[in-house]
């Protein structure tokens, strides 16, 4: 085959090779993105229940993402999950800022929300955030709520759950005495 | 007494014959990169050479890209619509093909379409002696037969994974957005918030360059270290298909380990 045909193919080759790869990094990938959000500033949050936040999970405000998880770790002497969040550089936040942990979905992921004080004094790198809320547990809000039934039942549960006790004791009884 | 010592004898040949190939493929590998001067002086030897390797490998890969992300795009359909999330196809689709089946099913295709094919020259060229006329000529053949085609091989097979990730997510776009009928934004969205370039895109192109490496000592290697007759080269061809798709599987699986651990990092 012609030496030139096959420089042209060649060509062709490593072009659309390389097009892909930056597709991939480009329409696929956030590499779009990054440049903006690679500069930002740290701020620390301490929750007493970090639930299921994972390393990268969103920071929003008001819906919109404003930064990233950078790492979690636990504070061995308060016993409290630090978060580390990479805020992007061009949001600033007040010092009173409350960070909380909620979940996208009944099934979703975890992100941390920022609600925006009233103080005129930002936020500045390597501070921490003061008020935070902790992740909802699903299996302590449904022992609450069962705790809370039931100490609401007793008064009117009390009497209805004697004859109850009786009446399995009657059809038991029954089947028993067949044979 | 005699049948035990046989066998336990054939066992330790094959053990002292394995590590012996591997330290000749070790040198071999070596003397690729000490005679790759004369590609890096002659580009137009590796350009026909990657001709041959990646664009004649083309069609296989991008075929098989485009139809392995249509069916991605249908099995997964079939889990994620039982949870309500069938937005998360193109998270699940891009994932899997930028992570994993890209660079390794790309790498098994090059294997067998391209890797057997330099085998079989190698093995062919040094069967009709045309090696040792080189020799001769004092043309190092592995300058001037090996090493082209093992930078070839390099070369091609980023790019052809690239391409079959490309094409998969093309073809997980048409099944699940154009026949299924899931949202297109919702598809480009979520995969574009999930998908990180540095850690997925990159790290799959860095998984497809190491099994680049690897398929292409293997081919080279192969051809060269073949026994100079018919049943020899053809020996050889399938040892290289069978040996790059164990060796690509355990590749896969070790860099996997160390670059997602699970997700936690």
């Amino acid at each position: 085959m012609n030496r030139k045909i096959i420089d042209l193919w060649v060509g062709i080759f490593v072009a659309i090779g390389l097009a892909a790869l930056v597709f991939l990094a480009l329409k696929v990938g956030n590499l779009l993105t990054t440049s903006e959000e690679r500069t930002g500033y740290q701020v620390e949050a301490r929750f007493d229940n970090i639930g299921n936040l994972k390393p990268r999970a969103p920071v929003k405000s008001a819906g919109v993402v404003v930064g990233r998880v950078e790492s979690i770790r636990l504070d061995d002497k308060t016993y409290e999950g630090v978060a580390r969040l990479h805020i992007y550089s061009h949001y600033q936040f007040p010092r009173d800022t409350i960070a909380a942990i909620f979940t996208s979905g009944l099934l979703g992921e975890q992100f941390v929300g920022l609600e925006a004080g009233g103080d005129t004094v930002m936020l500045k790198d390597e501070e921490r955030i003061r008020k935070t809320q902790s992740a909802v547990q699903l299996e302590k809000l449904i022992s609450q709520f069962m705790f809370s039934k039931a100490q609401d039942a007793p008064p009117a549960g009390a009497p209805a759950s004697s004859p109850p006790v009786a009446t399995p004791a009657a059809p038991a009884a029954v089947p028993g005495a067949k044979p | 007494m005699k049948p035990v010592l046989r066998i336990l004898s054939r066992l330790g040949n094959a053990t002292v014959g394995g590590v012996e190939r591997l330290g000749f493929a070790a040198r071999f590998f070596a003397a690729i990169l000490r005679q790759s001067g004369t590609s890096v002086v002659r580009p137009g030897l590796v350009v026909k050479e990657i001709y041959q390797a990646g664009v004649l490998s083309l069609i296989i890969v991008l075929m098989s890209g485009m139809f392995i992300g249509m069916v991605l795009a249908l099995q997964g359909y079939e889990t994620l619509v039982r949870f309500g999330a069938t937005e998360s196809m193109g998270v699940l689709v891009a994932l899997s093909l930028v992570r994993e089946l890209g660079p390794v099913v790309a790498a098994l295709l090059f294997a067998s379409r391209a890797g057997s094919a330099m085998t079989a020259e190698i093995g062919l060229m040094k069967t009709t002696e045309q090696l040792s006329a080189m020799e001769v000529m004092a043309v190092d053949p592995i300058a001037r037969v090996v090493a082209p085609r093992f930078w070839a091989g390099v070369i091609s097979l980023p790019l052809l994974a690239a391409l079959f990730s490309t094409l998969g997510i093309y073809g997980g776009y048409l099944v699940g957005v154009r026949l299924i009928g899931i949202d297109g934004g919702a598809f480009w969205g979520q995969m574009q918030a999930a998908v990180d370039w540095r850690y997925d895109v990159m790290n799959g192109v860095i998984k497809s360059a190491v099994f680049a490496f690897a398929v292409s000592l293997i081919a080279v290697f192969e051809g060269y270290d073949a026994k100079p007759t018919a049943e020899g080269v053809s020996a050889a061809t399938t040892r290289t298909v069978v040996t790059s798709a164990l060796v690509i599987l355990a590749l896969d699986f070790v860099l996997t380990v160390f670059m997602f651990r699970g997700g936690v990092h």
